[in-house]
């Protein structure tokens, strides 16, 4: 299965719904569905990865790519992950350490994000 | 006694998601693994199978690369090899901590240490006329994460 992708606002997210296999095949059409996005001024990017079935070193390396891309422009990325499978893989490379990862796009209202007007920044891990 | 099925594929990024087809449904057809370990080696056999292919193709090379799967009661043992150039197992980069910024500029290399997270035992055996990754599962072995 190839990677699928969706794009959807969720003020102040965008959300990018990443779905089929996040591999050397798939990542690098969601590294360029987040180049197009923070072209288009998205700062703060959701990747939602609820719908995925697969991911390895190269969809966490896009993952990497994206975090670094909206960070560049003062945004900020968190992850939809509800899957404790594609965790893993996260959590092997130590990346659970420096991303946002959620278990639903439900808990995204509840987060502040440095670089909105007037915001501070919370965190939430779930 | 063991089961084993052996394929060759050409060197093309679209045949990995074929190889963790195989793989994980010949590792399901031995009832020894737990679905979640089955999870882990469809991981680190994408990891192997796609450096085997990558290696193919900066050599230039139009040779299959090979993937077999060793099935038994105590096991499932994957071999992936490759007829690339080979590379210096001790010399790997080491990844920067997640949290410099210097993580943030390496969106490659994590191939490696995740096969070794996942394989209760992995071995690379690499020269200048091929690699070799080996990569058991044991039954019983690894804490399942849930």
């Amino acid at each position: 299965m190839s990677v699928t992708i969706r794009r959807s606002e969720q003020p102040p997210w965008t959300v990018l719904s990443v779905g089929g296999d996040l591999d050397v095949v798939g990542a690098p059409d969601m590294r360029q569905a987040v180049v197009t996005a923070v072209a288009e001024g998205s700062r703060l990017l959701v990747l939602d990865l609820s719908e995925l079935d697969f991911v390895d070193s190269f969809g966490l390396g896009a993952v990497v790519g994206a975090l670094k891309r909206v960070r560049q422009r003062g945004g900020e990325l968190a992850l939809v992950c509800p899957s404790s499978r594609i965790r893993r893989v996260f959590e092997i490379c130590d990346l659970d350490r420096i991303l946002a990862l959620h278990h639903s796009t439900d808990t995204l209202s509840e987060l502040s994000v440095a670089g909105t007007d007037g915001a501070t920044s919370t965190r939430r891990r779930p | 006694m063991s089961d084993t099925v052996e394929i060759e594929i050409p060197a093309r990024a679209d045949y990995v998601s074929l190889v963790r087809l195989v793989v994980a449904a010949a590792a399901e057809l031995a009832p020894s693994l737990e679905p979640s370990r089955i999870d882990d080696l469809r991981v680190a056999v994408s990891e192997a199978t796609t450096n085997a292919i990558q290696a193919h193709i900066r050599s230039g090379s139009t040779r299959p690369v090979k993937v077999c799967c060793r099935c038994s009661n105590g096991s499932v043992v994957v071999t992936v090899s490759d007829e690339g150039p080979g590379f210096d197992v001790d010399a790997l980069p080491e990844m920067p901590p997640p949290e410099s910024e210097a993580r943030l500029g390496r969106e490659s290399g994590m191939g490696i240490s995740i096969m070794r997270a996942l394989a209760d035992n992995s071995s690379i055996d690499s020269s200048s006329e091929g690699t070799e990754v080996r990569l058991a599962f044991l039954v019983g072995g690894q804490v399942v994460h849930g």
